[in-house]
């Protein structure tokens, strides 16, 4: 079950907590992956540690061209066409809304959202060819419950599940899915920034008690790409502990 | 020119899965033959592959039938 030996895969933001867990856990399934983020040598650490089958291909997301290209570049190093694309990298500029500033907003809907289309867009060719493919949007929880201090990422993250769910029935009759998987709180350099009394507090409304990991993320992740998702489409896996229930 | 037509007849009959006398240089791709604005994608992009040629967004939308593409290709190639 959901083995991806000889599959292709583009994961965006793997230099951070979720994304490097993704890259490792399709990795591990026997797809090869390449491994886009802004920081180059934690990139290279990583394409290190997974060995064979892992390339670095650096990309600042905030760049419209640079993104445009990264499908091009990952399939250069990978040797073959793209079968899964994980748009995960994500960024975030919190505050009221009331001090948010035009700027603010633009650059989380940038990096967040309009890097998806144009990277789902740059897929779409190749996928349509090749009948098959596997977009995978990392939005979250807050793109459907909302969070306050959050207006523009949880702005961006609830475009992602609009345009999955457009994109997945374009393009359903050609084979390619179209998918997000939604993760809830995840212990990750993000969540490690919050106090003592913030932890409490969202704990208390977790039913299952604790943080995420990186790993829950990745094995939903894992499943959406794999050959037996193939019927699964427009959909959003929310994976948080039972903190919210949709 | 001939050579342009045939090629695009045959790559019209193999996606739309037509018959190839329905395939004429008057018939539209969606109405008389019954493609969807996907399978219009899709033929473009085999047209751009036959004929090695790139056939440009703002073309494409001006593309709706058999003999608009045949003109397009024919003045390209």
């Amino acid at each position: 079950m959901f083995d991806l030996s000889g599959k292709t895969a583009l994961v965006t933001g793997a230099t951070g907590g979720i994304g490097g867990e993704i890259a490792k856990t399709l990795h591990a399934r026997g797809a090869s992956v390449a491994l886009s983020g802004t920081r180059k040598e934690k990139l290279d650490v990583l394409v290190e540690e997974l060995g064979e089958r892992a390339f670095a291909v650096p990309c600042n997301l905030s760049d419209a061209e640079e993104t445009s290209a990264l499908v091009g570049k990952a399939e250069e190093a990978l040797g073959a066409g793209l079968d899964i694309l994980v748009a995960n990298a994500g960024i975030t500029r919190d505050g009221l809304l009331m001090r948010m500033k035009e700027e603010d907003f633009e650059t989380v809907l940038n990096v967040n959202l309009q890097s998806y289309f144009r990277l789902a867009k740059s897929c779409m060719r190749g996928m349509m060819k090749r009948k098959s493919g596997r977009i995978i949007g990392i939005t979250s929880i807050v793109g459907v419950t909302g969070n306050p201090g959050q207006t523009n990422y949880a702005a961006s993250k609830a475009g992602m599940i609009g345009f999955s769910k457009s994109l997945a029935q374009e393009v359903a009759s050609r084979n390619i899915t179209v998918n997000c998987v939604a993760p809830g709180f995840i212990a990750s350099p993000m969540t490690d920034e919050l106090n003592e009394a913030q932890k409490t507090h969202i704990l208390s409304s977790i039913p299952a008690g604790k943080l995420g990991e990186g790993a829950d993320i990745a094995a939903a992740v894992a499943y959406l790409a794999s050959n037996e998702a193939g019927y699964m489409t427009g959909q959003t896996l929310h994976v948080n502990g039972g903190m919210a229930m949709l | 020119m001939a050579d342009v037509i045939e090629r695009v007849k045959k790559i019209v009959v193999e996606r739309l899965e037509v018959e190839a006398d329905k395939v004429v240089e008057a018939a539209t791709f969606q109405e008389d033959l019954g493609a969807d604005s996907l399978d219009l994608v899709e033929l473009v992009m085999a047209f751009e592959e036959e004929f090695a040629i790139e056939i440009p967004d703002e073309v494409q939308e001006q593309i709706n039938s058999v003999g608009d593409a045949v003109k397009f290709i024919t003045e390209r190639v």
